[in-house]
């Protein structure tokens, strides 16, 4: 009769086994049961190729870049407990972040890994583009990497002007310009003076998608609120939701690049 | 027994359009009030009409006292005084003003104009806009920012856009 050890006292507990609903990995089905039980394992496919998992062949760009966002993730959260977007204090609290708080260096890492995020990003798109991994059936997947590409950029460029310094203002003032020449939504785009009857303009710069960004006509606080808004939740989310599909479409398409 | 209500296919179906219907109705419509919600009714911004004081209040060149709250230098210059916009034509920053060198010049790409508004150096694709200026019954200047002049357009001759001095 084999002597019980504590792992298996442990493993025979309710506890365990309310978590892990299958027994240890002991032969094919609880192997894949392993994999299939566990949330942040499923993603992957069950049964990888050797090929597509080597890094000479894939890079692992597209890891990386979600390795990166998950580290802004979650210095990003560290920052939110000393940084306040009001126009007041928004510039002062990244000064105390360096000088005031132990491990100001979050801020460093936040700031570099976005730099980081960019680069994978797009050495992930030139891989995937050269060993032609955009092609049919995975060219619905390039274009959710494309819209993510998007959206990385757009956190950036949402985050670059929370500091609310010289370099902040003149972006949001440049990019809010660029919102402005947006056709028929901006008022100073093409199809915006067509939009207009009689003397009643239907694009102005009181209800255009530049107004709607700044909540205002003029770059001011409401618009330093709303762009740390976005930054911090609203595109992290909809990135969160576009990386779950991509991951399951990699799934889906033959697991990661290998040809199929 | 009670005789229990069975639901036929067609019937079935209706409920599940009646269903798709109020459902979607009721995205749309809280999509539509997100929407809204993003526009304030309220905004405290500056007024884009404001009195400026009187024409013997300035001096020849250039005034500043209107930049900070109004975005508007008042320039008195040849004989004419008008309403500067500060805004650069090139990405929309503010550009200074410099007395030393008689010149505006603009911090992020270099766009630099003179004193009646012309660029001359960067990559300003166009002089500075001029506001319509006019004086009140009690002769004191009126700057309205909703009326626009465009020198390349010839409206810098348009008599509302200047005072003359």
């Amino acid at each position: 009769m084999a002597k019980r050890g504590v792992v298996d006292y442990i493993r025979e507990t309710q506890v365990w086994k309310s978590i892990f609903r299958h027994g240890p990995p002991t032969n094919a089905r609880n192997r894949a049961a392993v994999v299939a039980g566990n949330v942040f394992l499923h993603l992957h496919p069950i049964k990888l190729k050797k090929s597509g998992v080597q890094l000479g062949y894939t890079w692992c760009m597209g890891g990386l870049t979600f390795f990166i966002f998950l580290a802004l993730t979650v210095t990003g959260v560290l920052l939110m407990f000393y940084y306040r977007p009001t126009a007041e204090y928004a510039y002062n609290d990244i000064i105390a972040l360096k000088e005031h708080v132990p491990l100001g260096i979050m801020r460093e890492i936040h700031r570099w890994g976005a730099h980081a995020m960019v680069i994978t990003v797009w050495l992930h798109m030139f891989r995937v583009f050269m060993t032609g991994s955009y092609k049919p059936p995975r060219e619905f997947n390039w274009g959710v990497g494309v819209i993510l590409l998007v959206l990385t950029l757009l956190l950036s460029f949402t985050g670059y002007l929370l500091p609310w310094d010289q370099l902040a203002i003149w972006a949001i003032a440049v990019g809010s310009n660029m919102a402005k020449a947006t056709p028929f939504l901006g008022h100073g785009g093409p199809g915006a003076a067509l939009a207009q009857i009689g003397d009643f303009v239907m694009v102005s710069d009181k209800n255009d998608v530049r107004f709607q960004l700044l909540a205002g006509r003029f770059v001011g606080e409401p618009a330093l609120l709303r762009f740390y808004i976005l930054h911090c939740v609203f595109i992290p989310l909809v990135v969160g939701v576009l990386i779950a599909v991509h991951f399951w479409r990699v799934r889906k398409d033959g697991g990661i690049s290998a040809p199929l | 027994m009670s005789e229990k209500k069975q639901l036929n296919r067609r019937e079935f179906f209706s409920f599940v359009t009646v269903g798709w219907v109020a459902f979607t109705s009721a995205i749309a419509g809280f999509l539509t009030l997100a929407f809204r919600y993003t526009y304030p009714n309220v905004n405290f911004e500056p007024e884009m009409d404001f009195v400026a004081g009187r024409p013997n209040d300035y001096e020849e060149g250039v005034d500043e006292r209107w930049k900070n709250g109004y975005g508007v230098w008042i320039v008195k210059m040849e004989g004419r005084l008008f309403a500067l916009s500060n805004i650069c034509t090139h990405l929309g920053c503010v550009p200074n003003w410099l007395p030393a060198e008689l010149k505006f010049k603009c911090p992020c790409h270099g766009s630099g104009y003179y004193q009646n508004g012309i660029n001359f150096e960067g990559p300003a694709p166009r002089p500075l806009e001029r506001y319509k200026i006019s004086l009140n019954a009690e002769g004191k200047i009126i700057v309205d920012k909703t009326k626009i002049f465009r020198y390349e357009k010839g409206q810098w001759d348009n008599p509302q856009s200047f005072l003359k001095v």
